[in-house]
């Protein structure tokens, strides 16, 4: 059969005798370890559905003769991860935070499972370190709008801030003073605003906004300005802003307000998980 | 009577679009419309001014090339678009600053990154299959290009394609499928355009002056078939209003995510795989001026390759709503197909017997190798990927970023190039490329810019995917998500200068392609330069 065939000097190998545009086909036969591993796939392949769930027929598939299942497989990892902190976190679950020993077992899971919370709810707008952002409070210090004893940590968590989910959320709302002040009168508050934080001001600007504070904000803030954590109202005689202290970024909150949102996270953590997210946020420095 | 009847319906589209661009309800749409109407009425124009004239008989005795060197200035271009906004992306994702304010919406990462794989894969690649598809079917037949200027209705056709599809993406219309991002009436053209594509391949097939169908021409012939199903079958969808870009898809929830990575698998199993094969299986032997290994490994490994493919598409849907039945299967035909893939790289590389040597002397040939070996590592690591428990591991992180990008700028890029070089002075009637040497300065860079991409990816991907599943005693996760991004920074950085080396060699190849084209004298004698 390959005698009367084109043979290809190069390699000695005969060819199939046809060519395109010049392009030969030499009749070498199928690499032996290429054909073996082929075989051996397909050997594999055939045990491998026989062993796990693959072939569709009329009402179900083939489940395998292991009874695997991806679900089944990460329910199992689940619940042994439950089991052994079952004991743990239903003592977390019932604690009275305010007397749980630092050295209890249930504060230390607490601790770290509230990290971990913590970093998959929290993060995104805290930060991964807590340090929070623009808008966003930064929940080391001990600068607390609503609170930094165990339970009012726990119920901001809880009931989030300025939600319309959650009934119970903390609520507060400074007016946009835009639309009653003029915008003199912004300007002159704003000026008061930087004296009591120490900033540099334009002082008879600030003895004008003195006046106007004491009428307009002293409710909220307080008359030296040191804030009211009832209310959530931030105190303006220090250093710390969450929306920013200079001039320009003042004159943007007095004249249209802020309307900082936090979910309700009761609605999708469990209660263990508020808990131990409480005592992760209350040991990070500032808890009172 | 033909002119008029042409007159008339070139007139009727551009008022039907003016009307649509005076309607539509969304911008994307308005802007296609209008776009629609500028051209119809261009070419009503140019056509009026034919009546009357005598008509310019071409001579259609030879190979109808001039579509093909079309295309061959298209993969030039939109290679580079394609590379540059790659390398855009790649340091928007370093440094999110570059998210400019000003361009906002239009350049924000998010219409970028489909911008780029839709100009690397559909223009980039699409464009060299085109005109490979028409080079070799013309060479290996013996035959005319089939239906005279409906492969001119192809190429541009194919181009407005790619024009509507890029200016979509950027104002904002997009089905929001992976790699079919198109809306309905631009899938519905590309469509038309394939149809046409595929009637001109198989008319040059069926007039062939050889007795047997070339090995390229069946793979290129089931590329396009495959695609066409593909297309079809993946973006069924009903549009909201005849007005408007928008549409619903027809499948919903998990049905919806098969069918998505059934499409998305086997777009790179039949357009960067198969079509891809079919230009390697003509450029190689040509080039290496060697016969094709082995006729026997082509027709198992072809067939095996386009049975198996097929069924691999749910490895992209491991541990998710996807039945685990159909998960498996889609493993198992994954790796079942690494040999059938590697079929393909040795039939390349052994075409290389008795011309090693060329090695040495040819960059073209350097490239061609190369481009195989990238083959071959990226079609052993998918099955690998593929294999559920390491999936856990890759899936969603930069791993698959890198695996893709070894087989798109390795295998695609690189045996694209090496076609690039060998038709460029063939089509314009020249002795050989422009510069030798710029031919090797642009595989250097183009191989460094690959290692430093796959390799940052794999770093990346690999410490990712180990980070979000660590745990600590408890059971607790010990990362955020933002802790990872923080921590591939420095990668990131380094897949971005490999993007800017590769974009460098691309440009390299559009300036040599350039001089050879205008007809500049060759620098050197036609000798093989030397590797460094």
């Amino acid at each position: 059969m390959a005698d009367n065939k084109d043979r290809d000097d190069v390699t000695g190998i005969d060819t199939t005798g046809h060519e395109w545009d010049g392009i030969k086909e030499l009749n070498n036969p199928l690499p032996r370890w290429w054909l073996w591993c082929f075989y051996g796939t397909i050997v594999w392949g055939i045990a491998y559905t026989i062993a796990y769930p693959a072939w569709p027929l009329v009402n179900a598939a083939t489940s395998g003769v292991l009874g695997y299942s991806t679900r089944a497989e990460v329910a199992e990892q689940i619940a042994a991860v439950d089991a052994q902190n079952a004991e743990v976190s239903a003592r977390l679950a019932s604690a009275d935070l305010a007397t749980l020993a630092p050295d209890d077992d249930a504060h230390r899971y607490g601790v770290a499972g509230g990290a971990s919370v913590f970093l998959a709810h929290c993060s995104q707008c805290h930060g991964s370190g807590a340090a929070g952002a623009l808008g966003y409070p930064n929940l080391l210090d001990d600068d607390w709008l609503w609170g930094g004893e165990l339970d009012a940590i726990e119920y901001t968590v809880r009931h989030g801030i300025r939600n319309d989910v959650d009934p119970d959320a903390r609520w507060s709302e400074m007016p946009a003073f835009g639309e009653i002040f003029e915008d003199e009168e912004i300007a002159a508050t704003v000026e008061y605003v930087l004296s009591i934080s120490g900033q540099d001001h334009d002082a008879s600007l600030a003895e004008q906004g003195a006046t106007l504070f004491e009428e307009q904000c002293t409710a909220c803030h307080g008359d030296a300005g040191e804030g009211m954590r009832d209310l959530g109202a931030p105190r303006l005689s220090d250093a710390i802003w969450l929306y920013g202290g200079d001039r320009e970024a003042l004159t943007e909150t007095i004249t249209y307000s802020r309307f900082g949102v936090m979910p309700p996270w009761g609605q999708r953590l469990d209660e263990a998980e508020i808990k131990a997210v409480t005592l992760y946020l209350h040991q990070l420095g500032g808890g009172e | 009577m033909l002119d008029y009847v042409k007159l008339m319906a070139l007139g009727l589209v551009a008022i039907l679009a003016a009307i649509a661009a005076d309607w539509g309800y969304d911008l994307a749409y308005q802007v296609h419309a209008a776009l629609i109407m500028v051209i119809a009425g261009v070419m009503f124009i140019w056509q009026v001014r034919q009546i009357g004239n005598s008509p310019v008989l071409a001579d259609t005795s030879g190979y109808l090339d001039s579509v093909v060197r079309a295309g061959v200035i298209a993969t030039g271009f939109w290679g580079v678009v394609g590379f540059l906004a790659g390398v855009f992306i790649a340091f928007q994702l370093a440094f999110p600053g570059l998210n400019f304010e000003w361009g906002q919406p239009f350049t924000n990462f998010g219409r970028l990154r489909p911008l780029h794989t839709s100009a690397v894969i559909f223009a980039f690649g699409g464009n060299a299959l085109i005109m490979s598809s028409f080079y070799i079917v013309q060479r290996t037949c013996g035959a005319r290009l089939w239906g005279g200027n409906l492969a001119w209705f192809v190429f541009w056709g194919y181009q407005l394609f790619i024009v509507l599809a890029a200016t979509g993406y950027l104002l904002g219309a997009t089905q929001s499928k992976e790699y079919a991002e198109p809306e309905w009436y631009v899938d519905i053209w590309l469509t038309v355009v394939w149809v046409a594509f595929l009637a001109v391949y198989l008319g040059t097939i069926f007039k062939r002056r050889e007795k047997h169908i070339y090995v390229a021409n069946w793979f290129l012939l089931s590329f396009i078939i495959t695609v066409a199903m593909l297309h079809i079958v993946n973006n069924l969808s009903i549009p909201v209003s005849i007005l408007g870009s928008k549409s619903v898809q027809v499948f919903s929830g998990v049905q919806d995510a098969m069918t998505q990575w059934w499409y998305g698998h086997n777009a790179v199993g039949f357009f960067l795989t198969a079509g891809f094969l079919g230009m390697m299986y003509y450029f190689v032997p040509k080039q290496a001026e060697r016969p094709v290994f082995s006729y026997k490994l082509s027709i198992i490994h072809f067939w095996a390759l386009i049975f198996l493919y097929i069924w691999a598409g749910p490895h992209h849907l491991h541990y998710t709503a996807l039945p685990d039945w159909a998960s498996t299967l889609g493993m198992v035909f994954s790796i079942i197909l690494w040999m059938p893939s590697w079929g393909g790289m040795i039939n390349g590389l052994m075409t290389l017997q008795g011309a090693w040597d060329k090695l040495r002397t040819d960059p073209i040939i350097r490239m061609m190798v190369i481009s195989l070996a990238f083959y071959g590592m990226s079609t052993f690591e998918g099955p690998m990927m593929s294999i559920r428990a390491v999936n856990s591991l890759s899936h969603y992180t930069d791993w698959t970023i890198g695996h893709v990008h070894s087989g798109a700028l390795g295998w695609n890029g690189m045996i694209t190039f090496g076609a690039l070089y060998f038709l460029t002075p063939r089509l314009w009637g020249r002795k050989q490329m422009y510069s030798m040497s710029a031919i090797d300065w642009h595989f250097w860079l183009a191989t460094i810019g690959i290692v430093l991409y796959a390799a940052s990816m794999w770093v990346t991907g690999i410490m990712e995917g180990l980070m979000w599943r660590e745990v600590d005693a408890q059971g607790f996760l010990v990362n955020s998500f933002a802790d990872t991004v923080s921590a591939k920074f420095p990668m990131y950085v380094v897949r971005g200068l490999g993007g800017v080396l590769y974009l460098a060699g691309g440009l390299i190849m559009v300036w040599n392609m350039w001089m050879t084209i205008r007809g500049a004298a060759p620098k050197h004698a036609m000798v093989g330069v030397p590797a460094e």
